[in-house]
């Protein structure tokens, strides 16, 4: 019980102080959001491959894998992993092989979204 | 503190105090709402590992049914609205990739199944991909030679 309350309490410190992060990159740099999420992914493949992200992962559970440094962060483990399967062929199957459910979830669910849905009406 | 004496000097006072107040203010929002998307994430994490699952299928179970929320709370026109409260809290979560998915292809429907739905979808989840999928195989790679 003890442990669980633990958990939700570290997955939102975490994850809020990686938001926060962005948030201050937004205020204080005037980077558009779509740079904040390539930096972001970026960071997350960096920080992987040099050892430190699985420490943040290992305190903060979803809170460091639902941010987009988590997605960089499956991208980076993917790649390393296969590439200890399968060699120098794994450094191109494993990104996406580890976050294949989360990019066709993406795109298949925005289709649908699309298709079904008007815009918002332009005020 | 500051004495302030006219309105002019009242005026120069908040243009001085108010850009980091408001960053704070920011930041606080992107906190609680970010910890918050977070927690949820938690949340389905737990209960699929319950459920017996590995920590494999945990995890891509757990970015199916955010992204799906996401996706729905776009469509609905929800996530906007939350995207103008909390900024970065909506942003960076993978929620917030969803949205950035999802919103193009619903506002370009219009120029078409294609190009419009198509191709918009990716403005934003292109360039992470790009980058994402690019760094990834260049880590792979260096950790290859290393290990040779």
């Amino acid at each position: 019980m003890r442990e669980t309350v633990m958990q939700y309490l570290n997955a939102f410190a975490i994850g809020g102080l990686i938001c926060s992060a962005g948030q201050v990159l937004i205020d204080k740099t005037k980077l558009t959001p779509a740079r904040i999420l390539v930096l972001f992914v970026s960071m997350g493949v960096v920080l992987t491959a040099l050892g430190v992200y699985q420490g943040i992962v290992d305190v903060g559970g979803a809170g460091a894998t639902i941010p987009l440094t988590g997605f960089g962060y499956s991208l980076a483990k993917g790649a390393f992993r296969d590439v200890d399967k399968y060699g120098l062929l794994g450094a191109f199957t494993g990104g996406i092989r580890a976050t294949a459910a989360g990019v066709a979830a993406a795109v298949f669910f925005s289709y649908l979204a699309a298709v079904a849905f008007k815009p918002r009406a332009k005020s | 503190m500051q004495h302030i004496m006219t309105k002019n000097d009242y005026r120069k006072y908040v243009d001085k105090v108010s850009p980091n107040s408001k960053t704070v203010r920011n930041t606080l929002r992107a906190f609680v709402v970010g910890g918050f998307i977070c927690m949820i994430g938690q949340f389905f994490m737990n209960s699929f590992k319950q459920m017996g699952l590995d920590q494999e299928v945990t995890s891509s179970l757990t970015s199916i049914v955010m992204i799906f929320l996401g996706v729905s709370l776009t469509a609905l026109n929800l996530y906007d609205d939350l995207g103008k409260f909390a900024g970065a809290g909506s942003i960076v979560p993978i929620t917030g990739f969803a949205n950035a998915v999802a919103s193009p292809a619903i506002e370009y429907k219009s120029e078409g199944y294609v190009l419009g739905i198509g191709a918009r979808m990716f403005l934003i989840a292109g360039p992470v991909l790009v980058y994402g999928i690019s760094m990834s195989i260049i880590a792979g790679i260096f950790r290859y030679l290393l290990k040779h």
